[in-house]
């Protein structure tokens, strides 16, 4: 289980894990990038996901993918700027990983990262945002 | 404008309900999960809250003329306890809203609205009922409505404790017998508690159930009731958005999408809604008859493979490339939970209209093939 206080967010409703587990694979100067429980319920049922290509070079604010829900299109927005290192293949294939998972199994892309943006939101910054 | 309640918001809130704003009511959108609230009225039943529909009682000795000038339909034959589907048209001919009207009594219906339309739809039926002996009541705030939508829905109903007919002593043999009998379309004035409750075979999903109409005091226990006699029949609270995608399956229009005050009744497939035979002169009778210019667009199913829905408002064209032309655009569309595959109505050129033709869904820059076939996707078994 994924301590919520170790991510960081954005006002869009992304997380961000900053690198260094080893555990999960990611590089050096890597970050992980999902989107929140709190996205993910106002999307309802995931059924769509359209990421980024591994190699694509993203910016932070633009939009780099989408999540289709039943009910509605949502979009990912990068996080960060870098370069896409890995897709999640398996939420590509069961979107309702976002659902049932969305900070684990329902992570959405790896990139490498030149620096991690000093704006991002700690958990308390993100809870403000959405009020709850 | 002042956000308005469902009486049973306690209910939802406690469920873990997420909530919409639906024509300034706070609605419940879904419980758990949308795909699983769909799939449970597919298979077994849901529970729905629909109290933001807006209920105009029409009554008087002149109620059916003046309901048979007022819509669309011929609602002078319709029998004591049947329900019918109308439309309250435009002097032009397009549809200001689409209507269930239940005769509930000799002199007295009742007119089912849609939330967004419930005060243009009494104001217009006033004043066109003027000239007849009858009154028109907008009795939104005093009615609650629950549905119950699925297979299992006369099997929980008929277990549920609690139910009468009204005026006989609150049998509930009677009352098994009433609605066991009962015929799609067909209503009953019924107790619950000892309370009315208007208990109609009507419905939005496609499939067999049952409307409940009721007093807003009465609306929690009647939902709890239900929903307790429904547990062992696999009864979940469905919200609106697995309304919206049941609805869609079955191929049934929602107003503001593929019905509008600019649509002809004859585009959306309706034609036969309109009761050109009835002998009297109606509201939007002479538009009707002249009917909508020929290549007005007409209204059809979309189906396409893949899991990208077209949506609401996505053009249509009628080839791949940059040189296509429009051919039409979606009022709705979604990943159909029951088939696996996208389905959507759209408004098409009649020459683009034939079952089997190819077209071409703009969904967000990407050009989707998807076939044009017949309405509705779904249909139960009976």
């Amino acid at each position: 289980m994924t301590d919520l206080n170790d991510l960081k967010y954005t006002s869009d409703h992304e997380w961000v894990l900053i690198d260094e587990d080893p555990a999960e694979g990611v590089d050096a100067g890597g970050v992980v990038v999902g989107i929140t429980a709190y996205a993910a319920d106002k999307l309802g049922d995931v059924v769509f996901l359209e990421l980024p290509e591994v190699g694509t070079a993203v910016a932070a604010g633009e939009v780099v993918g989408e999540i289709e829900s039943t009910k509605s299109v949502g979009e990912l927005i990068s996080p960060v700027d870098g370069t896409v290192t890995e897709v999640n293949e398996r939420a590509v294939e069961e979107p309702e990983l976002l659902n049932s998972d969305p900070f684990g199994d329902g992570w959405l892309i790896k990139v490498t990262v030149a620096e991690v943006p000093a704006d991002l939101l700690s958990l308390e910054q993100y809870r403000e945002v959405t009020g709850e | 404008m002042t956000e308005r309640l469902s009486p049973l918001d306690a209910i939802h809130r406690a469920a873990g309900a997420t909530f919409t704003d639906f024509a300034g009511w706070q609605m419940p959108v879904r419980y758990s999960s949308d795909l699983a609230e769909h799939k449970a009225v597919r298979t077994a039943a849901g529970l729905f809250d629909l109290s933001h529909m807006g209920e105009i009682v029409v009554v008087g000795p002149e109620a059916d003329r003046a309901l048979d000038y007022a819509l669309a339909g011929k609602l002078s034959a319709s029998a004591e306890g049947q329900a019918k589907y109308t439309l309250l048209l435009a002097r032009h001919g397009g549809v200001i809203d689409d209507l269930v009207v239940y005769r509930t009594g000799a002199d007295r219906y009742l007119v089912v609205a849609n939330a967004a339309n419930v005060a243009h739809v009494a104001d217009e039926l006033r004043a066109r009922t003027a000239p007849f002996d009858c009154e028109v009541f907008d009795e939104s705030d005093d009615m609650a409505l629950i549905a119950v939508q699925g297979p299992k829905a006369l099997d929980i109903l008929t277990s549920t404790a609690g139910f009468g007919i009204q005026g006989d002593g609150n049998d509930h043999d009677d009352f098994v017998d009433a609605v066991s009998g009962m015929k799609y379309y067909r209503a009953v004035a019924a107790e619950f508690a000892e309370q009315p409750v208007l208990v109609a075979r009507t419905g939005y999903t496609g499939e067999d159930g049952f409307e409940l109409y009721v007093s807003p005091d009465q609306a929690p226990a009647l939902w709890e009731a239900l929903a307790e006699a429904g547990e062992a029949h696999g009864l979940v609270p469905a919200g609106l958005a697995s309304r919206d995608t049941l609805r869609l399956e079955a191929g049934m229009p929602l107003y503001g999408h593929e019905l509008t005050r600019d649509t002809f009744p004859a585009q959306a497939g309706l034609g036969r809604v309109v009761a050109l035979g009835k002998e009297v002169d109606f509201v939007g009778r002479a538009a009707s008859e002249e009917g909508p210019a020929a290549d007005a667009p007409v209204l059809v199913g979309l189906a396409s493979e893949g899991r990208r829905a077209g949506r609401a408002g996505y053009a249509l064209f009628d080839g791949e490339g940059a040189d296509a032309s429009e051919a039409g655009v979606i009022t709705s569309g979604a990943l159909s939970p029951t088939l696996g595959h996208p389905i959507a109505m759209a408004y098409v050129a009649p020459r683009h209209a034939a079952t089997g033709t190819t077209l071409y869904v703009d969904v967000r820059g990407t050009r989707i093939a998807a076939s044009v076939v017949d309405l509705p996707f779904y249909r139960r078994e009976k």
